[in-house]
């Protein structure tokens, strides 16, 4: 099975219920994305979609065959995504475990809110969990990267 | 740290050790491997590049709470370093990093800034003598005639980097003696400073237990006793076996393990996987019954654990009397990252790789499962992906688990759990009853307190047969010593669900219980809840500094938003003091919590955003507790599996959160923890201001509870039936 991930197209060979997750996490060794819950209950595994955040626990490889995948470590190089720069100025991560999937959910809803409202951030970010509970630091981060992206323009 | 935990922690390694090294360089070949190539290894905790890039070695596990940052403060001040060239990993498991308090190597009880500010400080500085001495030596000038700044050692016009020095330095004996800075000098200490670990936590490179990967390695998961205690009686492997990708299928003491070329296969291999079980009496357990029984063993006294004057006869003697039963249920931890641990054993070595609280415990349980010493043990200790207690194994479950399926499977094995493993495997928060009775004078002024606690035991109860744990909270209840007769008595009965230290331990249901009830008596008493407490708090200016910064802060006493209320609660323990004021209305058929004022005097705040963070997470932590947390169990079964079922907080319903820091330098305390306590109370006395209702019982539920005798007024108080 052929898949693109992070522009590159990779060769995998799985079973065919194999949710995409852990195509990426055991078969590729991209390990950024994380396992919470199996169940797209928790957002730990969130990834793109040809630009759009999935949950990598509830999708095969052949449902994204075809298609642009993108795992945190393809986000950016380097951490200089907008998303990843306003993280780290506003401080958010504790344990960092649900974070890869924190800042793919919120990449991708800049990519189509380039300025979200706090409805809009709430509703996007709905889906994806932080036992730490730093909800208002992503929050306020996710304004933050909107600003970054913005001066960029 | 409760004196329980920290016992725990002291004979796990074999006793206790009461005097420490630092600053020693290291030795042996564990020490040398966690020496980067080309760097010098100054001490245990330092090694420092030819480039300047120190490298601090974390003895503490870094599980969200800053401690990595916390930790190379500490050292970098007293160094002088340049904090842009320091960097973190976390330390091996070796006696050398023995918390500097406890004597073995973990991480709980919020004390690692407390335990390791005087032993981290000296660090740093022995380290910088020896850069001195080196600079000195190489010189020829006196070493008093050396300064240092930013990673340089300083003479004249003249400087040198700690890097070129590094090499030298690391060839001297450490100082006997070192002086360490006076406060006034400090530039790192109690400034705020961004998390070392954020880099690698924002580009995915971080790497968990979960993460690692080791050449050859196998994936298992084990299918588990489905009530506890249960034990296996046959199981049948073929149709496991007939997995693709599923290798073996092997028989540890805590069930049966499917191991496999990755986790897809064993998930899929373990629900292959047939496995006839002998249940046992575990299958009886019935968590409503158990608060049945509970709540009627609260009528009668346990045993004594602190006393003053004749309660009863107060009691009895009392123009009004209150009685409530508060009781809170079994909670799960679910930390982000499911438990895991993957194990190489190779001859007489062996090698461990996961996110740990207790190192020293993990690393004398598996070398007795193995037959091996301790340092023939290598524990890696990874990023923690959460844990709020659950990888402070007593027994070292988890870990002992994967050796043993690595052993049996003769090969080297990353056992990995499922959220379904994680919400259903038990060591849960316990359940817990508190009966409080209380008499007022006329005043309304509380003349007797008698607090009947029921709870199993997280460690097993001491000479005086109290479990320390179960009354976090009670014994330092600052209100007792104002209250002329007061009895608190325990039970402690064996239940067979097996529990564990949950953030914040026995506060997460003391603090529940006392502060709600305190604002019962208030309302009893027609007395604003925050003067009612300032009287009994007369004289304790910690407290007091806390409550008067939270009214201030909270805007106690002015009218609150429309539709909303405001509730206020105030809590001590891990020598830390700190009050919440959470205000909330009811929307629909959901309660909903729109800001919380948080105040804490944690003594010297090392690093106080840090602090800040902590109490929004505990707070976040404590909320998913009151309003939605609860394990149950019938017929043994644990009826909670996911995300689903065990809801915790997610973002649109997270409050907003401000914290203040009481400018103090009183007695240093943690901060890990002590945020989650007051938040449930909190809430619950802000429900009470707003519906009349009284909910006693967590997680809240808006159609239990007290009838309300007469319209509340939002932010005040009212008589209680």
């Amino acid at each position: 099975m052929k898949l693109n991930v992070n522009g590159r197209d990779r060769a995998v060979e799985a079973p065919g219920d194999m949710p995409l997750l852990w195509v990426l996490r055991d078969l590729l060794g991209l390990t950024g994305t994380k396992y919470g819950c199996g169940e797209s209950l928790c957002g730990a595994c969130t990834v793109h979609v040809d630009g759009k955040a999935v949950r990598s626990c509830s999708v095969t490889a052949a449902d994204v065959a075809g298609k642009r995948v993108t795992t945190i470590e393809g986000l950016s190089r380097g951490g200089r995504h907008p998303v990843q720069r306003a993280w780290a100025e506003v401080d958010v991560v504790q344990c960092g475990y649900c974070q890869s999937g924190q800042i793919m959910a919120a990449a991708a809803l800049l990519a189509e809110r380039p300025r979200p409202s706090e409805a809009e951030i709430d509703t996007a970010m709905k889906g994806n969990i932080c036992r730490c509970g730093t909800y208002e630091r992503i929050r306020a981060a996710i304004v933050r990267a909107a600003e970054l992206a913005g001066g960029r323009r | 740290m409760s004196l329980s935990r920290r016992a725990f922690l002291g004979t796990a390694a074999g006793g206790l050790v009461l005097g420490f090294s630092f600053g020693l360089p290291l030795r042996g070949r564990q020490v040398a491997e966690a020496a980067g190539g080309g760097a010098a290894v100054i001490n245990a905790f330092l090694r420092i590049a030819p480039d300047g890039t120190m490298t601090i070695l974390c003895n503490h596990s870094e599980m969200g709470q800053g401690v990595w940052t916390m930790v190379a403060m500490l050292i970098a001040e007293e160094l002088d370093a340049d904090w842009s060239a320091v960097r973190v990993e976390h330390a091996p498991a070796a006696a050398a990093y023995a918390d500097g308090v406890w004597g073995t190597q973990g991480t709980g009880g919020s004390f690692s800034t407390v335990n390791e500010f005087d032993r981290l400080r000296r660090v740093g500085a022995t380290a910088r003598a020896m850069l001195v001495e080196a600079a000195a030596r190489k010189w020829k000038v006196a070493v008093e005639q050396l300064r240092t700044r930013d990673g340089f050692v300083v003479h004249g016009e003249v400087r040198i980097s700690y890097g070129a020095l590094a090499a030298a330095a690391a060839r001297l004996a450490p100082p006997a003696h070192v002086t360490l800075k006076d406060s006034r000098h400090w530039k790192i200490i109690g400034t705020s400073r961004r998390r070392l670990d954020s880099p690698e936590k924002v580009t995915g490179r971080a790497i968990f237990g979960a993460d690692v990967r080791v050449p050859g390695m196998l994936t298992a998961v084990v299918a588990r006793a489905p009530v506890f205690g249960a034990r296996v009686k046959s199981f049948r492997a073929d149709p496991a076996l007939k997995i693709p990708g599923v290798r073996k299928v092997v028989q540890v003491p805590t069930g049966v393990a499917v191991v496999a070329d990755h986790f897809w296969a064993a998930h899929n291999g373990r629900e292959a996987l047939q496995v006839d079980w002998d249940l046992g009496p575990g299958a009886a357990l019935d968590t409503d019954r158990l608060a049945a029984d509970f709540r009627e063993r609260s009528a009668r006294p346990g045993r004594l654990v602190v006393a003053h004057g004749d309660a009863a006869a107060a009691l009895s003697r009392a123009p009004r009397k209150l009685e409530a039963i508060y009781e809170v249920p079994y909670l799960a931890h679910a930390p982000m990252e499911p438990l895991n641990a993957t194990v190489r054993i190779r001859g007489r070595r062996a090698e461990i790789w996961t996110g740990t609280q207790s190192q020293s415990a993990d690393q004398a349980a598996a070398s007795k499962i193995l037959g091996l010493r301790p340092d023939q043990v290598v524990l890696h200790t990874t990023f923690l992906g959460g844990s709020f207690g659950r990888r402070a194994s007593a027994n070292a479950d988890f870990v002992s688990e994967a050796v043993e399926v690595a052993r049996a499977s003769g090969a080297t094995v990353k056992t990995m759990w499922t959220r379904e493993d994680d919400i259903r495997g038990g060591w849960y928060r316990p359940l817990f009853v508190h009966r409080l009775e209380a008499g007022l004078d006329a005043a309304g002024a509380p003349l007797a307190w008698r607090q009947t606690i029921v709870g199993q035991p997280t460690t097993p109860p001491g000479k005086n047969g109290i479990d320390e744990d179960s009354v976090h909270g009670v014994t330092n209840c600052p209100y007792l010593a104002a209250i002329p007769a007061h009895r608190v008595t325990l039970h402690s009965p064996s239940v067979g669900v097996p529990v564990l230290w949950w953030r914040s331990v026995g506060s997460t249901h003391s603090a529940f219980a006392i502060e709600s009830f305190l604002d019962e008596l208030a309302a009893a008493a027609r007395i604003d809840p925050a003067e009612y407490r300032r009287r009994l708090l007369a004289g304790l200016t910690r407290h007091l500094r806390v409550l008067d910064t939270l009214v201030e802060k909270s805007g106690w006493g002015r009218r609150p938003p429309q539709g909303t209320a405001r509730g206020l609660a105030i809590h001590s323990w891990f020598d830390s003091t700190v009050g919440q004021v959470a205000e909330v209305s009811i929307e629909g058929t959901r309660i909903k919590v729109h800001r919380v004022t948080c105040v804490i005097d944690c003594g010297l705040a090392v690093n106080p955003d840090g602090v800040a963070a902590q109490m929004q997470s505990g707070i976040i932590y404590g909320l998913s507790a009151a309003l939605y947390g609860k394990i149950n169990l019938k017929g043994g079964r644990v009826q909670e599996s996911n995300f689903d079922g065990y809801r915790v907080m997610r973002m649109a319903d997270a409050p907003r959160v401000e914290t203040f820091i009481v400018p103090s330098r009183d007695k240093m305390g943690g901060a890990g923890e002590p945020g989650t306590p007051p938040i449930a109370p909190a809430v619950a006395n802000a429900l009470f201001a707003l519906t009349g209702r009284r909910l006693r019982t967590l997680p809240f539920d808006l159609g239990a509870g007290t009838a309300p005798s007469r319209p509340p007024r939002a932010g005040a108080e009212r008589v209680k039936d």
